[in-house]
């Protein structure tokens, strides 16, 4: 369980691992899980004008 | 064995990645290009056996793997097969000098010289930027009106990037397109990503379905892998009246999507080509 940054809402995250992205079940925002001990979520880097394959 | 994955966005394409690895006993150094710092005045040794870059943006997978290449690391992919890959006017000039087939292609570098190129390709005709991925930023160009007005954009709102101008025939092609993915010399498997756009990326929607590999295709790729620097690459196809045309070529393939329609374990056999390139 995690708490959203956004939204303040309570997430909750099936085997977690540093750097997944997630996304919140309130608000919709793309997370990014910092931490696993404790559990920190951060708002997800945006999209940038080189990302891509 | 000490291998490094270079990467700043963890999406399901590496996770898929990094369980491969450990399904073969292998703990894989992960390298977040977020807080990567390397000194480039004094070349360090560095003990990786191979690093595999997939890192989402281009720039920092670019200096990130000449870096490495510059201090002795071995890449999947090279720093050379990025550099082409990621840049449209360098694929298409390598396809070429490979007589590897593609689209009819001309740059300028005015809006003045554009419109002429645009002209002698005629209408429609398909713009570009150099760099750029996931169909962003392409557009069709269906008559001279279009073209000046788009033209006009690209020069006042555009980045620097945006003053090469990146012209291509529109290929008629059958509401799809052809994602095939090649692993060293092989061709692993390909997908059809359908769509009644003319822009027929996942990414914006393009359904997969397995598309069954012929001679023909697996020819054209391997040509294209080897035209671009070769490595781990997924070469985009036009079907342009029976005849097959290369359209891009990517270096940081994704395949999430691909690994049902295909039946082929994807991530496996990248993870196995690295551990190869580890030991050469």
């Amino acid at each position: 369980m995690a708490e959203c940054p956004e939204c303040s809402c309570i997430i909750e995250i099936e085997n977690p691992e540093v750097g997944d992205i997630v996304e919140c079940s309130e608000c919709g925002i793309e997370l990014e899980i910092i931490s696993l001990d404790p559990l920190i979520l951060e708002i997800a880097p945006e999209e940038e004008e080189d990302w891509g394959e | 064995m000490k291998i490094g994955m270079l990467y700043s966005r963890v999406r399901l394409d590496e996770k898929f990645l990094l369980e491969e690895f450990r399904n073969r006993g292998i703990d894989v150094e992960r390298m977040d290009t977020r807080c990567a710092v390397f000194n480039i005045t004094e070349f360090e040794k560095m003990d990786y056996d191979v690093v595999l870059e997939r890192e989402i943006s281009h720039l920092k997978a670019l200096y990130s793997l000449k870096v490495l290449n510059e201090m002795g690391v071995k890449t999947v992919n090279t720093y050379d097969t990025a550099n082409t890959c990621g840049d449209k006017v360098l694929t298409t000039l390598a396809l070429t000098k490979h007589k590897v087939p593609s689209p009819v292609t001309y740059i300028a570098f005015t809006p003045e010289e554009a419109l002429e190129a645009i002209e002698k390709i005629g209408y429609p005709a398909v713009l570009k930027p150099a760099t750029g991925s996931w169909g962003r930023l392409l557009s069709k160009v269906n008559d001279k009106e279009t073209a000046e007005s788009i033209l006009e954009h690209k020069v006042i709102l555009g980045s620097y990037h945006h003053s090469v101008f990146y012209i291509q025939e529109y290929i008629k092609k059958p509401e799809r397109d052809i994602r095939a993915f090649v692993v060293g010399d092989e061709v692993i498997g390909a997908i059809y990503r359908s769509s009644p756009h003319w822009i027929t990326n996942t990414a914006r929607g393009g359904v997969a379905s397995n598309c069954p590999l012929t001679d023909e295709i697996s020819e054209i790729c391997l040509k294209a892998a080897q035209a671009v620097g070769g490595g781990v690459v997924a070469i985009d196809l036009l079907e342009d009246r029976g005849k097959l045309l290369v359209n891009e070529v990517n270096y940081t393939m994704e395949f999430k999507n691909s690994i049902a329609p295909t039946g082929v374990n994807i991530p496996g056999k990248v993870v196995d080509y690295v551990i190869e390139v580890a030991k050469r």
